[in-house]
C-alpha cells in the first residue's frame, strides 16, 4: 500500500516530464524545419545577389567612361560654337534651336546665361549657309526641324535658303517682275529728241 | 508525499505550459521568416534578370567613343572652314 502511495506521484511526474519532452521534440523539430527552409531561401538570395554583383561590377567604370566621353564632346562643341559664333550669337543660336535653353547657359561659359542673346534671324549671317549645309542637326535648322535632311552635296546652298523665313525663297512666283527694258518691255518710255541731236547753241568761248 | 504531489502539479500546470508557450513563439517567429526569404529570393532573381542588359553598356561605350570621334572630326572640319567670330579675331 505504501509502495503504491509513493509510486503514484512518481508516475505522474514521469508522465509530466514525458509530456514536456514531447512538447520540446515537436516544437524544436518544427523550428528546425522552418530554419532549414530559411537557409535554403537564403542560399537562393545569395545566388541572386551574387549574380547582381557580378553583372553590375563593370557598370561603374563603363558609365564613368561614357560620361567622360560625353563631357569631352560637350566641351568641344560648346567651345567650337562660341569660337565661331561668339558668345552672344552662340546663345542666340541655342535659343533659336531650343527656346528657353539659353537661360541655362553653357557649362564652360558661366557668363553665357547672362548674355543678352540676339534674335538669330536678324543678326546672324556669317557662316550660316555653311552651318545649314551640315544638316538637320545644325542650330540654324531650327526653322524646319521635321523636314528632310538639308545636307545636299550638289545643291547645298539652295537647300539652305529654305531655312530663312523669307518669302523670296519660298514663293518666288508671286513676286513682282523685275523691271525690263527694250522693245518688248512692259513699259515703254518716251525717247528724248534732244539726246544725240546737234547742239542748238555752241558753248561760248572764253575771252 | 505532499511535496511530491505539489511538484507534480507545478510541473504539469506551470512548467509545461511555459515551455510550450516559449517553444511555440520560437516556431512562429521562424515560420514567419520563411515567406519573407522567399520573396527576397524572387526579388533578387528578378534584379539579376534586370541587369542582363548591363553588358550592352560596353557596346554603348564603343558607340559613344565612335560618336565623339566623329564629332571631333566634324568640329575640326568646321574649325577649318568657318571663320572665327568677329570678337575673337585679332
Amino acid at each position: 500500500m505504501t509502495v503504491l502511495a509513493v509510486a503514484a506521484p512518481a508516475v505522474v511526474m514521469i508522465l509530466a516530464v514525458l509530456l514536456i519532452v514531447l512538447a520540446l521534440v515537436f516544437f524544436l523539430v518544427s523550428t528546425i524545419v522552418a530554419l532549414r527552409r530559411i537557409a535554403a531561401g537564403l542560399d537562393e538570395v545569395i545566388t541572386g545577389v551574387g549574380e547582381i554583383v557580378e553583372k553590375s561590377a563593370p557598370v561603374n567604370d563603363v558609365v564613368k567612361a561614357i560620361n567622360e566621353q560625353l563631357d569631352a564632346g560637350v566641351d568641344a562643341l560648346e567651345g567650337l560654337l562660341v569660337k565661331k559664333a561668339g558668345l552672344g550669337d552662340a546663345m542666340g543660336l541655342i535659343e533659336g534651336a531650343y527656346p528657353g535653353a539659353a537661360a541655362a547657359g553653357l557649362r564652360n561659359f558661366p557668363d553665357s546665361a547672362e548674355v543678352d542673346s540676339p534674335r538669330i534671324g536678324e543678326t546672324y549671317t556669317r557662316g550660316t549657309l555653311t552651318l545649314a549645309r551640315l544638316g538637320r542637326e545644325a542650330p540654324i535648322a531650327a526653322l524646319s526641324p521635321h523636314g528632310a535632311v538639308l545636307r545636299n552635296v550638289e545643291g547645298g546652298s539652295l537647300a539652305a535658303r529654305a531655312l530663312y523665313p523669307d518669302v523670296r525663297h519660298t514663293s518666288p512666283e508671286n513676286l513682282p517682275n523685275s523691271p525690263a527694258i527694250g522693245a518688248g518691255a512692259p513699259e515703254q518710255y518716251e525717247r528724248r529728241e534732244d539726246i544725240g541731236a546737234p547742239r542748238k547753241r555752241l558753248p561760248g568761248r572764253r575771252p | 508525499m505532499t511535496l511530491w504531489w505539489i511538484g507534480d502539479v507545478v510541473l504539469l500546470l506551470v512548467i509545461l505550459p511555459v515551455v510550450v508557450y516559449l517553444l511555440r513563439g520560437v516556431l512562429q517567429a521562424a515560420q514567419s521568416i520563411v515567406p519573407s526569404v522567399t520573396e527576397i529570393s524572387a526579388v533578387a532573381a528578378r534584379g539579376s534578370e534586370d541587369l542582363d542588359a548591363a553588358p550592352l553598356l560596353l557596346r554603348t561605350k564603343q558607340q559613344v567613343t565612335q560618336t565623339i570621334a566623329g564629332v571631333a572630326d566634324y568640329g575640326g572640319s568646321l574649325d577649318v572652314i568657318l571663320d572665327d567670330a568677329e570678337g575673337d579675331r585679332s
